[in-house]
């Protein structure tokens, strides 16, 4: 009888053990597995919207309504602290003449802070815009990607913000921004964007450059709430992104995009 | 006004066409085209001195040490270019403490420290520890105990223990082999995953990287031999001159088909940014791609090495001609980084027009501190072959 039970107890024991070597090795297959798949996903870059209840920031740039009137990209050096030299812009402005022999001429003195003359006689012109430029806010921010420290991240909102304490001034982000809305900071000797005015933003106030735009050719909204005027916008025109092939998730959207402009 | 304002007005004049407001300025500078270029001198002169060991090319003996410690010498230099390009060199540290897991330039710190602590350093101290253990013994006052540190108290040169050395440090550079792979294949990968950049997003980026490594650093180790040969009044033995060249010859050809190839497929897709990139390497890139770097460092050194492939007599005239294709070839694969470097930053983005490029004399990022980056190895090479002499080394029988 005693046999028996022992016979018995060794039994249990041996399948308990195959069970837990069953169960370790799943165990230990998924987290490898899971591991895998995590650090594929370091090749895979994306920024997703995790907090409902924060807005998702998206942009609506109008072309038919800009003016070339400069005040956009004025109001956000004074307001963002950019240094007055013409070599750094959060935001400018640039006018495209295409002429009748179909050649296209790219101006953007002083980033249009200063207005606008046409230098091209007007019988040569086939048509002539302006396009105000910005960070483009992209949801695979190429620049978030590179970034060595994570020194540039993407807030909840999606706003693309850069930690001016712990940038180390690699510049390989204004490398891989496409749109060349990136500089180092003259002063601060760091990365330096525009911020879609995100101190303003947590005020609920509009973005300085928005502010001031006497045309309103340019908008921010919620993209998730469907009742916004940026998604009735983005519903009732034909919207563009800039370098939709480079595939970077912009959110600032364009209308009216010329295919000139790059 | 600031210099630094000046400067930057004076190229804001002579832009060209339409480029981006923030894009006057170029960020990667001379210091960016010294750290690809001494990092693949590096994997370079590394992979030499593995072909020697693993696949037992006996005639390269001569070469091995000087090709380990020539790898060494410049390793040791490669961060210090990187470090005084950042504008925040302070908080370099960073990037090992906080490495932010999907950008490739994160990955730098362990790559590099792997490849010195692991690769580097315990390969040359398999290959010296009975050397110095020896050297230790003989040597008398300050240099006894500098080698005795050097074999970190590792004293036994027993015949088992010298053959576990030498079974370990085999080990090593199989496994060194790879490393020097995704050392400087890496290095391209920095560039080529840069999509917003049509000049340097390119798959092929890291293999044509790592091919240029191989032909720069047998060339280095080429010269390295002669000079060190020449100053030890020793004969400069063709033979291995031969073998070397034979090897650059080969890479050689595989590296200029791969940019070739590069160049093809550029000019026959011709993407969007086609027009600004043909403007760029028939204006400002003229020199240094075609002279410098198609001419004078690739067409002449290739028909040379073929010559030599066939002609074998004038050992004076052959060792010359070695000596000149070496230099070529150096000059060849540092225009090649600066076409990489400088080129793919003189363009806009916008493709609409492009900026222009002035190397300033002084200054952290200037081409006194470039060069003093380029010589500083030299100098650690030359203290390195006065400590561990390769000539001086205990000879083992096989």
């Amino acid at each position: 009888m005693s046999q028996s039970t022992s016979a018995m107890g060794n039994e249990k024991i041996k399948s308990s053990r195959r069970k837990f070597l069953k169960s370790a090795a799943t165990l230990a297959g998924a987290t490898i597995g899971y591991s895998w798949l995590k650090s594929s996903q370091v090749l895979l870059f994306a920024a997703e919207p995790k907090d409902e209840s924060l807005p998702w920031y998206g942009i609506v740039i109008d072309i038919e309504k800009c003016i070339g009137c400069g005040s956009c990209a004025k109001a956000c050096k004074k307001e963002n602290d950019v240094p007055i030299e013409p070599f750094f812009f959060r935001t400018w402005i640039e006018q495209y003449t295409v002429k009748n022999d179909g050649s296209v001429n790219i101006v953007s003195p002083n980033g249009g802070i200063d207005g606008f003359e046409q230098t091209v006689p007007d019988e040569d012109i086939f048509k002539s815009f302006f396009v105000p430029k910005m960070c483009n806010h992209c949801s695979k921010s190429p620049c978030i990607q590179v970034c060595p420290v994570g020194a540039t991240y993407d807030s909840p909102e999606g706003v693309v913000l850069i930690d001016e304490k712990y940038c180390i001034g690699c510049r390989y982000c204004v490398q891989a921004c496409p749109y060349g809305c990136r500089f180092i900071h003259p002063v601060k000797k760091v990365a330096n964007k525009c911020t879609l005015c995100y101190h303003r933003l947590k005020k609920n106030l509009a973005p300085a450059c928005m502010e001031v735009c006497p045309t309103g050719a340019r908008m921010y909204g919620n993209l998730r709430d469907k009742e916004s005027e940026l998604v009735k916008f983005l519903k009732e025109h034909t919207t563009q992104v800039l370098r939709p092939n480079l595939n970077t998730g912009a959110k600032l959207y364009y209308n009216a995009l010329s295919s000139e402009v790059r | 006004m600031e210099p630094h304002y000046q400067h930057l007005y004076e190229i804001l004049a002579n832009a060209q066409g339409y480029i981006f407001p923030n894009e006057i300025d170029l960020q990667w500078g001379i210091l960016i085209v010294v750290y690809p270029f001494i990092t693949g001198l590096v994997a370079g002169a590394f992979i030499l001195a593995s072909l020697e060991r693993v696949f037992k090319v006996k005639i390269l003996k001569p070469t091995y040490q000087i090709a380990l410690l020539t790898a060494l010498s410049f390793l040791l230099v490669a961060t210090m270019p990187l470090i005084s390009h950042l504008s925040q060199p302070q908080r370099a540290y960073e990037i090992m403490i906080t490495p932010h897991s999907s950008s490739a330039m994160a990955i730098f710190g362990f790559v590099y420290l792997w490849y010195l602590m692991v690769v580097l350093l315990l390969e040359i101290w398999f290959d010296y520890r009975h050397s110095m253990v020896v050297w230790s013994n003989k040597k008398k006052g300050v240099m006894k105990w500098v080698y005795k540190i050097l074999t970190l108290g590792v004293s036994d040169i027993s015949p088992r223990t010298v053959k576990w050395d030498r079974k370990l440090g085999y080990i090593i550079t199989v496994i060194g082999i790879p490393s020097a792979f995704i050392l400087h294949g890496y290095v391209g990968f920095i560039f080529g995953s840069i999509k917003a950049n049509p000049w340097w997003s390119t798959p092929l980026m890291p293999i044509i990287f790592l091919f240029s490594a191989m032909v720069s650093g047998i060339s280095l180790v080429m010269l390295v031999y002669m000079v060190i040969s020449h100053i030890r009044k020793k004969v400069i033995d063709v033979n291995v001159l031969d073998a070397i060249g034979k090897y650059l010859f080969f890479v050689l050809i595989l590296d200029f088909t791969l940019e070739g190839l590069d160049q093809i497929q550029r000019i026959y897709e011709a993407e969007e940014s086609f027009e600004i990139i043909k403007l760029l390497v028939s204006g400002k890139l003229y020199l240094t791609l075609f002279v410098s770097q198609g001419l004078i460092g690739t067409i002449i050194p290739l028909i040379t090495l073929a010559f030599l492939q066939f002609y074998k007599h004038q050992i004076k005239v052959r060792k010359t001609m070695y000596f000149i294709v070496s230099i070529l070839v150096l000059i060849g694969v540092y225009s090649m980084r600066w076409n990489v470097v400088i080129g793919g930053q003189l363009f806009s983005k916008s493709f609409a027009g492009f900026t222009s490029f002035k190397v300033g004399l002084i200054g952290l990022d200037g081409t006194l501190m470039a060069a003093f980056w380029l010589i500083l190895p030299i100098g650690i090479l030359a203290f390195l072959l006065w400590l561990l002499p390769p000539w001086k080394m205990v000879e083992e029988e096989e």
